[in-house]
């Protein structure tokens, strides 16, 4: 059996009286760049944020990490962590600093635990179960510093630590959408989802973030992207899904999907677009 | 004597200035504290309107909290403050200043406003806030209060400002209750020779100076949270 990292089986998706996703199956494999082309309205964004479930699915089926994330009934927050995603809009805190930006989930998730494991050691304690205390690995401040310290680090990789106290509002959109994509980094997460991460910059800002993307690429992240980028997506991806009306309506890797079409509406799409 | 004479012997010789001072106190107290029951109370019953109601607990506290808004928004204020503190709190069995009481039907009546203010504040937030904190994989209501809230507020200060401006002149109802605020204070030194003229414009004065202290307040914040963010 191959590496999956996530299955998606028979995925549907409605809105109301409207059926945007009408069953689809992907295996994604560990390392794997997926680009995701298809017209507007089809239901590439919507397919995306299934992924890590900002839209429930209606029925069907999405394993992650053994899980069927899903299942409403799984604590979707603890996947979510290991699930980057990026917006086109950005998305950045506008009332956090950069590096607040970054550090936010990281320290308050983490803080989180020790806490709880604080809770449960003062109630072993109580009841003087001495073998269920656990020794805490860290500290509030540790943390912190770690988070810090790392988030610096990813600062440095794009060369913006000097943004680092300045809020959101003062920054270039290429300079945003840098900063939200190392933002999902600092979670060190297995997959990262990008949602046109383009589409809302300046023509000049697009190369500096598709060329992070592309680095991400290259150290072996799994991703899928939603794009309009036709270069971009033959360049990076190891395969090309093409959505058409909630389905996948062909695949294949770029050469197969761009330069030998099976269907006519990839056909006309990709007239349309190149 | 003139009634200007009648005044200051009142206030200063026989020492009307204190029950004045005392009269203040209670109004800025009851006021200040309503206000703020009415923000965290009022924040919770807004974050309740605008949560997802996909299960059966938000339906039901949806239901509750438009009971709760319904009854405060629909009733006058002293209507609120005489069921308190003679049927209420009396049926409970519980004991309590009319000051106390004041302060709690002040925040609870508060609670119902500033929580429409407050979902119009959520609403205003871009959506995409909560989107990237929940994707992050912070849950609901730390991403409410780390990211939505924080920039809530920031969009409704004037008009929270407003609401505590109306809170200050509302308060003039609670000598209904018996508590002596700053109305019932300067009525007070008006009672005692029948002379109201001069009371009761100094009344004014002094409303007229809290409102325009707190108006002034509320645009220093404004400008500080404005400077920040940049
Ligand atoms: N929250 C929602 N409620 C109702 N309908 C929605 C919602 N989100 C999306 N839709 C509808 O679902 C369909 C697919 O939307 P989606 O955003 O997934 O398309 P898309 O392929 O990403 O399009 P685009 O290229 O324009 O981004 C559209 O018709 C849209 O109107
Ligand atoms: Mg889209």
């Amino acid at each position: 059996m191959k590496d999956n990292i996530i299955s998606v089986k028979s995925l549907c998706k409605d809105f109301g009286d409207i059926k945007v996703l009408k069953g689809i199956d992907i295996d994604i494999e560990n390392g794997e760049k997926i680009a995701v082309i298809g017209p507007s309205g089809c239901g590439k964004s919507t397919f995306l944020r299934c992924l890590n479930c900002m839209e429930d699915p209606t029925s069907g089926s999405i394993m992650f990490n053994g899980v069927d994330i899903a299942d409403t009934s799984v604590d979707i927050n603890i996947h979510r962590e290991h699930i980057g995603m990026v917006f086109q809009q950005f998305n950045l805190f506008n009332n956090k600093t950069v590096i607040e930006n970054i550090m936010l989930a990281p320290v308050l998730l983490r803080t989180k635990k020790l806490k709880k494991q604080k809770r449960k050691n003062f109630f072993a304690k109580l009841f003087r179960k001495y073998d269920k205390i656990v020794e805490l690995e860290t500290t509030e401040d540790e943390i912190k510093n770690e988070a810090r310290e790392r988030a610096y680090e990813l600062l440095r990789r794009i060369g913006l630590e000097d943004k680092a106290d300045v809020y959101p509002s003062t920054l270039s959109g290429g300079q945003k959408q840098r900063i939200a994509i190392v933002r999902a980094l600092a979670m060190n997460p297995k997959v990262m989802l990008f949602d046109e991460p383009t589409s809302a910059l300046d023509p000049e800002m697009v190369g500096e973030v598709l060329d992070l993307i592309k680095q991400l690429a290259d150290e072996g992240m799994t991703m899928v992207i939603v794009t309009h980028e036709m270069g971009f997506a033959r360049e990076v991806a190891d395969r090309v899904l093409f959505m058409a009306d909630g389905v996948i309506a062909e695949e294949g890797t770029p050469a197969e999907l761009f330069d030998n079409p099976k269907g006519e509406r990839t056909r006309q799409f990709l007239k349309a677009v190149l | 004597m003139s009634s200007w004479n009648l005044f200051y012997e009142r206030f200063i010789t026989k020492g009307g200035y204190e029950t004045v001072l005392s009269g203040l106190l209670a109004t800025v107290e009851i006021a200040v504290l309503g206000l703020a029951i009415g923000i965290l109370l009022g924040t919770v019953i807004a974050v309740v309107k605008v949560m997802p109601k996909y299960n059966t607990l938000p339906k039901v506290l949806n239901v509750i909290c438009d009971i709760y808004v319904a009854f405060f928004r629909g009733t006058p204020m002293v209507v609120q403050l005489l069921i308190g503190y003679y049927v209420l709190f009396p049926a409970l069995g519980i004991m309590m200043d009319a000051i106390v009481v004041a302060t709690l039907i002040f925040g609870l009546n508060s609670a119902a406003y500033v929580s429409e203010i407050m979902r119009a504040g959520i609403q205003s937030v871009d959506p995409g806030q909560l989107e990237a904190a929940r994707a992050l994989g912070l849950p609901y209501k730390t991403a409410m209060l780390r990211i939505v809230i924080p920039q809530s507020i920031k969009n409704i200060l004037p008009t929270l400002g407003n609401e505590f401006i109306v809170l200050i002149k509302d308060t003039s109802i609670v000598s209904f209750i018996a508590v002596v605020d700053l109305t019932k204070a300067f009525r007070m030194i008006g009672d005692a020779n029948y002379e109201y003229v001069i009371p009761y414009l100094f009344l004014a004065a002094v409303y007229l100076v809290i409102v325009f202290a707190i108006t002034m307040g509320i645009r220093a914040m404004e400008r500080r949270l404005k400077k920040s963010e940049r």
